[in-house]
């Protein structure tokens, strides 16, 4: 063994280099991402969780529309019917986010991802965009798939989209939007919490438990916490029809911005702080 | 001590980390010198570990502050081309490949793709590059963590005990490549809590002990002052004996049975001793003290937990 250590180059102490970027660990943090199986895992539940629910939500409200009362003829919206299913992957995309920064706490690994990268908001920054860019093209195949697919399979009397209609087009990028910032709460989330198990019960409860309960709540309360929070708001950019109570599609969704900026800057705040 | 140029040393000064009621460093200052194995030892909990991650800038101390080469760690344009570290060998995400794994690092720190596969070679494990990491032994993981700190090829290397779960042709190596490291003028600081170990590696020797130094000296020096002899008595008067021998300026303990432990003074003089008191010896032999024993001598009021303390 020992002829092995001998190949060792000279030390180059005092030899020029490059000062390390921000190009560099974007670069670093897009590999680490790419050669984990839990990225392509999480990928392949959010598009088949997006695609094949929408699919079958499409499918089964022709029926719907069919029977219904008035009501449910004028708020009809057969592109956010073909995107349902992306309220159930937008959770997939959100523990991808997590686990991007999750499973460096649980092997240590964020040790090593910190001693390489000592300005820890860089680390950070990097891993967000990662996610961001990650979320942003999984949603839009997601949305436009489960989009095209959802309008051939409603049926019947019942009315379709086409992208030439008033606001389809605004309601699917808003849906790819909606879900890159998925992605970067649970990254967030997983930032602050340092811990998989914990960071996705947070999620959980923000996307789907937090607002179920409002609804329990007195109307003018319940309205209210529907109409501001945070995910329900940002929701209104991925459809076509406004409900009642609702902000409009852009203001909403800047609603949800505001609260992910503010979970995110708790984050770098958190990461610079404490002991890795 | 003849520092190479370019070499760059490690500064620690007052580094104090307090975590809640724990002081687990406390007021340490010494340098770590280029050209050198540097060894740092203490019992378990001592702030071995602690104190490297001070000096990587992963914790943040309480009060005082360590420099590499002049410059805090998190000031380092490239710190992998500074220093290179081995914390936690296991601290590897387990579904990633060897190869992925130094990809990773190479490219933060905008090292070249093709120094993976020179690094992979180096420890060894170009065969395995494209497994697993979850499938290595403890014993590949130390050797992949070498390998991520020589990536940047650093003047400064730092390993906090390399050689748990290596067998003894890896301690040969590893042992090896700290001396060659050594040699060409590179600072070699590494943890180890067994004195042996550091006694054949190490050129220098930083003890500390509850997070506070003990000794800062060359492994001579550490030899010639630790190495201290033991005399064994065992005599029926072991009482007055003992009486006379701490009246004399020796230091005594209590030995296995019916045995006594004198420091401080020499077999000949015990006897002598003996002989003028008119006092029985049945046993009278020398003991050298081996330099395990020393450095548990040393560390004995600092150790944490101590074994008496779990039989209570």
């Amino acid at each position: 063994m020992s002829a092995d250590v001998l190949p060792v180059p000279l030390v180059a102490a005092g030899s020029a280099y490059r000062a390390a970027g921000f190009t560099d660990c974007l670069r670093s943090e897009w590999t680490k991402a790419r050669t984990v199986p839990s990225t392509l895992w999480s990928l392949v539940a959010a598009a088949v969780l997006g695609v094949g629910l929408g699919a079958l939500i499409s499918a089964l409200s022709a029926h719907q529309y069919a029977t219904g009362t008035l009501r449910t003829r004028v708020l009809w919206d057969p592109t956010s019917i073909s995107t349902a299913g992306l309220s159930i992957a937008q959770l997939a995309i959100g523990v991808l986010g997590v686990l991007l920064i999750t499973s460096e706490y649980s092997t240590g690994a964020i040790r090593s991802s910190l001693a390489a990268v000592p300005r820890r908001g860089r680390v950070l920054a990097a891993k967000g965009v990662v996610i961001v860019a990650l979320s942003f093209v999984v949603a839009v195949a997601i949305t436009f798939a489960a989009f095209f697919l959802g309008q051939a399979l409603i049926s019947g009397d019942a009315p379709t989209a086409a992208l030439s209609q008033p606001h389809v087009l605004r309601a699917l990028v808003g849906c790819a939007l909606y879900g890159s910032l998925i992605g970067l709460l649970g990254l967030a989330l997983g930032t602050l919490l340092r811990h998989a198990a914990g960071a996705v019960t947070v999620l959980v409860a923000l996307l789907y438990v937090l607002p179920g309960i409002a609804l329990a709540l007195p109307a003018y309360i319940g309205q209210n916490v529907e109409k501001f929070w945070p995910n329900q708001a940002g929701q209104q950019v991925t459809t076509v029809v406004r409900a009642a109570h609702t902000l409009p599609p852009w203001t909403g969704f800047g609603v949800f911005c505001l609260f992910v900026a503010i979970v995110i800057a708790a984050a770098f705040y958190a990461l610079n702080r404490r002991d890795a | 001590m003849p520092a190479p140029s370019g070499g760059q040393s490690i500064q620690a000064r007052h580094l104090t980390k307090q975590y809640g009621a724990t002081r687990a460093v406390d007021d340490l200052s010494f340098d770590v010198s280029p050209g050198l194995v540097t060894g740092f030892i203490g019992p378990n909990g001592s702030g071995k570990t602690t104190t490297m991650r001070l000096i990587l800038g992963l914790d943040a101390p309480t009060h005082g502050e360590v420099t590499i080469g002049g410059k805090r760690y998190r000031d380092l344009p490239a710190p992998l081309r500074e220093v290179g570290a081995l914390i936690d060998a296991k601290a590897v995400h387990p579904s990633r490949s060897a190869y992925h794994y130094l990809l990773g690092l190479a490219q933060s720190n905008g090292i070249a793709p093709a120094r993976v596969d020179e690094v992979l070679g180096l420890v060894g494990m170009d065969a395995v590059a494209s497994r697993r990491v979850g499938g290595f032994s403890l014993g590949m993981n130390q050797r992949l963590g070498i390998a991520a700190a020589l990536l940047g090829d650093p003047p400064v290397l730092m390993f906090d005990e390399p050689l748990n779960g290596l067998d003894p042709e890896g301690i040969v190596w590893i042992r090896q490549l700290m001396r060659t490291l050594a040699s060409e003028g590179r600072t070699v600081f590494v943890s180890s809590h067994l004195m042996n170990e550091m006694a054949v590696t190490a050129d220098h020797l930083i003890v500390i002990g509850q997070g506070r130094l003990l000794r800062n000296e060359g492994v001579n020096e550490f030899v010639e002052s630790s190495t201290r002899h033991r005399v064994l008595v065992r005599s029926p008067r072991l009482d007055q004996l003992t009486i006379e021998l701490t009246r004399a300026g020796a230091q005594v303990r209590p030995g296995i049975e019916d045995s006594i432990e004198v420091t401080g003074m020499d077999s000949e003089a015990v006897g002598e001793l003996a002989a003028a008191r008119g006092l029985t010896l049945h046993e009278l032999a020398t003991q050298r003290a081996s330099l395990e024993d020393a450095f548990m001598d040393l560390t004995r009021d600092s150790v944490e937990y101590r074994a008496s303390r779990a039989a209570a």
